[in-house]
This record gives C-alpha cells, sequence and structure tokens, in this order.
C-alpha cells in the first residue's frame, strides 16, 4: 500500500473509532475540516508510527504543521526518504 | 502591601475605550467603572458567596469586574463543569446567591436565597455597593475524575505576576484560545482590564478557522493559549489571518518543535512560554526562543519568586500562589515553608531544565489528565491479558498520548489473531473510557518491568 493510501485508510479507522463521520478525502482537503479533531490526529499519528515505521514531527523538529490532506502525505513521504 | 493593591478590580480599569468582544456582542470595559450589567442588583450581592453561572464568558467578563470588592467569595463554574458536582461545590462554598445569563441551564444547585441575571447590556449604577471588601476568587481544579477543587485567590495573588514579564509598545488587543473562567484565560482577563486592552473572547464550539478570523478582524496584538491550542491554529490555512506581537503559551509542556514553528509562522513577534497552574500562579515566563527554562530560575530568587526541586520535582513560594482550597478537610495547598508542590517534574542538562511529565505518571493529553493505572485496569479485565503498562508517548499534536504495553497468558499468537486481540482490546477501552484515555496504539509485548517493589516500574523517556 502507497504512502498516501495507508493514511487514508487510517483517517478512516479512526472516524469510525471515535464515531465521526470522514469528509470526501482530496489533496486539497483542509485537515481541520474532515472530520478529525485534534485527538483523533493524535491517534493518526501513533497509528501511522505503528503502520509506516517513521513519526516524521517527532523525528524533525523542522517539520511544518500540515494545514491540508496532500501536505500531510507530502509530509510522511519527505520522512520516508 | 502597597495602597494601589487594595483597590477593587472596576477602581484598576485602565482603559475607558477598551471592549470585551464575543462572537456577536460586546462590552465597553470602561463603562463598568460607573455603571453594571447586574440588572441594578450588585449592591444586594455586597457581602456574599456567589455562584457565578453565566454560561457565556461576555456575561462572566464584566460580572467578575463588578463582583470584586464587593462579593464576600465568587467561586467561578468553567464551562465544563459537571452537574452532578454543582450541589457540592455550592455547599462547600457557603454560596447564597447565584449571577446567571440567559442561557444558564436551570439546575436545583441554583435555586438560592439571591438570584441575578447579567447582560451585556451596561446601565448607569443606581446605587453604589458598600464598603469594598476584599474578594476570594475561586478557581476549580481540572481534576481527573471525581469533585474539582476550588482554589481560592485574590485580586492581589491574581494581578501579582502582571507587569513582571514582556512589555511592547503601541496599542494591545489580547486574545486567548483559553476560557477566561480558567486560571490561564483569568491571567489575559486581568491582563486586558488592569492594562488598559480589549480582550477577544473565545467561544466554545467554534471553528478554528472562524475564531481566528475574528482575531484577525479585531487586529489582536497578544494571543494566548497552550502548546496543544497553537498547535490546532497552525493546522488552520487561516493562520494567515493573524499577526500578533506577542505569542504567548502556557498550561502544558512547550516543547522545541512548537517554539520553532511558531517563530517561523510569525517571525516578527516575540514568542514566550509562561509556567503557571491554578494553585502556584505563574511562577515565570521564558522569552529566549528555547524549551525549559534556565537554571539560574531555581538558584536565584526572581520577581518575589522563589523555587527549589525536591525529589525531582518543582516546588514554588510566591505572593503569586493561592490562599488555600475551600472547605473543610481539604489537604494543606502548601508545604510547611510555605511551597506549592506542584507535581512536575524536572531533569537538569547543563544549563537548563527540562520538564519530565508529571509525577505518578499521569499523562497530559492536551489539557486532559489520564491516570494510567485506570486505563490498565480496563485492559487488565480482557481474559487473554496478563498485565498491561500505560505510558505516555511524545505526540506532535496533543504533546502526549496514551500506548499500552500488553503481556497476554499464552504465547504470542500469529499476526491474524495479534490484530483480532487488538482490536478487542481496543473495543473493551472504547466501550469504557472516554475517547482520550483510549490507546492510540496496543503493543504485545513477551514481558514488563517489574521493580523492586513488585510495582510495574513507570521510568520512561
Amino acid at each position: 500500500m502507497t504512502i498516501k493510501l495507508t493514511i487514508m485508510d487510517q483517517m478512516a479507522q479512526v472516524a469510525r473509532e471515535h464515531g465521526r463521520t470522514l469528509a470526501p478525502l482530496r489533496d486539497d482537503l483542509v485537515l481541520l475540516d474532515s472530520g478529525l479533531d485534534s485527538l483523533g490526529f493524535a491517534v493518526l499519528v501513533a497509528r501511522l508510527e505503528d503502520r509506516l515505521g517513521i513519526d516524521p514531527f517527532t523525528a524533525s523538529e523542522d517539520a511544518a504543521f500540515p494545514q491540508t490532506l496532500g501536505d500531510l502525505v507530502k509530509v510522511y513521504e519527505n520522512g520516508a526518504r | 502591601m502597597a495602597r494601589a493593591e487594595a483597590r477593587a478590580l472596576r477602581h484598576r480599569i485602565a482603559n475607558a475605550s477598551s471592549f470585551f468582544f464575543d462572537r456577536s456582542a460586546e462590552v465597553a470595559i470602561g463603562h463598568l467603572a460607573g455603571g453594571t450589567s447586574l440588572d441594578g442588583k450588585l449592591a444586594q450581592l455586597a457581602g456574599r458567596s456567589v455562584l457565578l453561572a453565566a454560561s457565556g464568558q461576555l456575561g462572566a467578563a464584566p460580572a467578575l469586574v463588578e463582583l470584586d470588592g464587593v462579593a464576600r467569595r465568587v467561586v467561578i463554574l468553567p464551562p465544563d463543569v459537571d452537574p452532578a458536582h454543582l450541589a457540592e461545590l455550592a455547599a462547600t462554598a457557603e454560596t447564597d446567591a447565584v449571577v446567571v445569563d440567559v442561557a444558564t441551564p436551570p439546575h436545583a444547585a441554583f435555586d438560592l436565597p439571591l438570584r441575578v441575571e447579567v447582560t451585556p447590556v451596561i446601565t448607569a449604577m443606581p446605587e453604589t455597593p458598600a464598603a469594598v471588601c476584599r474578594t476570594e476568587w475561586v478557581l476549580l481544579t481540572s481534576g481527573t475524575t471525581g469533585v474539582p477543587k476550588m482554589v481560592a485567590h485574590d485580586l492581589s495573588t491574581l494581578t501579582a505576576p502582571i507587569g513582571a514579564g514582556r512589555r511592547l509598545d503601541g496599542p494591545v488587543v489580547w486574545g486567548t484560545f483559553y476560557d477566561i473562567r480558567r486560571y490561564g484565560g483569568l491571567q489575559i482577563f486581568l491582563r486586558a482590564v488592569v492594562g488598559g486592552a480589549s480582550l477577544v473572547l473565545s467561544h466554545s464550539g467554534e471553528p478554528v478557522a472562524e475564531h481566528l478570523q475574528r482575531l484577525g478582524r479585531h487586529q489582536v496584538t497578544h494571543l494566548s493559549g497552550t502548546p496543544s491550542h497553537w498547535r490546532r491554529a497552525l493546522m488552520s490555512p487561516a493562520i494567515k489571518q493573524i499577526s500578533p506581537r506577542y505569542v504567548r503559551l502556557s498550561g502544558e509542556i512547550a516543547d522545541q518543535a512548537i517554539l520553532d514553528n511558531l517563530k517561523a509562522a510569525f517571525p516578527e513577534a516575540a514568542v514566550g512560554h509562561a509556567y503557571a497552574s491554578t494553585e502556584a500562579g505563574v511562577a515565570f515566563e521564558v522569552n529566549d526562543g528555547l524549551a525549559g527554562f534556565p537554571a539560574e530560575f531555581v538558584e536565584h530568587e526572581r520577581d518575589g519568586v522563589e523555587m527549589k526541586v525536591v525529589d525531582g520535582a518543582l516546588r514554588i513560594r510566591s505572593p503569586r500562589i493561592a490562599s488555600g482550597y475551600v472547605g473543610a478537610g481539604q489537604p494543606a495547598l502548601t508545604d510547611r515553608d510555605g511551597f506549592v508542590d506542584t507535581g512536575d517534574m524536572l531533569e537538569r542538562d547543563g544549563e537548563r531544565y527540562l520538564f519530565a511529565g508529571r509525577r505518578g505518571g499521569i499523562i497530559n493529553i492536551g489539557g486532559l489528565k489520564v491516570h494510567p493505572e485506570e486505563v490498565e485496569a480496563v485492559i487488565n479485565r480482557h481474559p487473554q491479558v496478563r498485565m498491561s503498562l500505560v505510558r505516555p508517548k511524545k505526540n506532535p499534536v496533543t504533546g502526549s498520548i496514551v500506548i499500552a504495553d500488553v503481556v497476554l497468558r499464552s504465547d504470542i499468537p500469529g499476526a491474524d489473531e495479534l490484530s483480532r486481540v487488538k482490536t478487542d482490546i481496543l473495543k473493551l477501552c472504547h466501550g469504557a473510557l472516554p475517547r482520550h484515555k483510549v490507546p492510540a496504539a496496543i503493543s504485545i509485548v513477551p514481558a514488563l518491568d517489574v521493580a523492586a517493589t513488585g510495582k510495574l516500574s513507570r521510568r520512561h523517556g
């Protein structure tokens, strides 16, 4: 599974567990409008570390906060290099 | 104590043309010097113990300005107080009056001898309240479970930190992501009133983007929140709507990443983090852009604040600490020497102290506290679980997150069975715990460290 698909899969998983409805996932979707709240994103980062073996935010203190889904995917793709 | 300190808050309003701004309305702070928002009943509240139960901050703000120096005690109810605790809180604080607003939901605990409705409309004061008294300001702790503790301050302990911090030139408009009915937000409320600034109030449930747009519209210059508030704001494209000159963090550990991210987002701004707790008040502000604080803060008294490290935890003595807890049978707020034990653990790194979490392993998830034992008890109910250890893991969104290491009764099974057990445990947790206490990840491990005391070893980096 690509990094992008893994992220989308895990977003759906976390939304299900937290009883949230996920907005249609597109690159320009603003993350704060996706249906996940802060806690949802916190869990997502932990799950992605489990699946992808990286936490790009903690690995690099320069990682900027992503605002869109496209930004988020890029942070993980750059972190995986 | 200086004479000026004894003046009531309404006499310390520094700017006649400043405002409290809400989403849809505003209150002119200057009008409160000679006017009232309390339906002409302020004089009747003299000497009473008042439950401040306004549902909104635009009601709470003018009421606080007016009640200081008039009421004997003001119990400031935060918006998220559990209604099941109201009766006990009201009884312990011996309240005999309640201040509500139009949207305060009815509750038996509000059936008190005097009920006053606060409105954002300021009218002329019909009669000046009687002799000024020293009003006790009572804040609730944001505890874990059970009835919150009531922490007593007064205007002098609450305003003692103001002025010691950084001063910037020019007109000031404060904003805060906090609610002003919590210590962190109350500090900003007081800074606005006695510092002559307007204050843009937050609004519970308001989307981040709308709040940022509102802050931008009022041209906010000074903005305060927890690291979690700021991380959420940085995730919004609307962050571009604001350009504060002073960015302040408090309430949680500010790590280097959030400080650097804020400096990058607002290159012109001063970025500072403050250490404060409801009991100990503001202890210090750090303005050098680095996480932690200089070790010399502990070695030398600064602005009347003394700090020491005892068994790895920070203790604070200063004119800013609360006078005590309200009610009989409460523990002492300070040790024998007058120091508050904060329970915040420190680690020394050269000339710097860094925060290393809470004593007893209490985990802070974006401001919500979690006792690991409570989560372990739920996980341990699963028939296949022998034991578990719940611990914090650093997280870029909420500061920390809960994770669990679990030892099974049988050998570690194959991948499919492993995934099924993990899902099963998560389901159990979701059924028994609020969301923030449910582990974000579960690791099945062969064994856990048990210390010489026979207890689980809870030391983690």
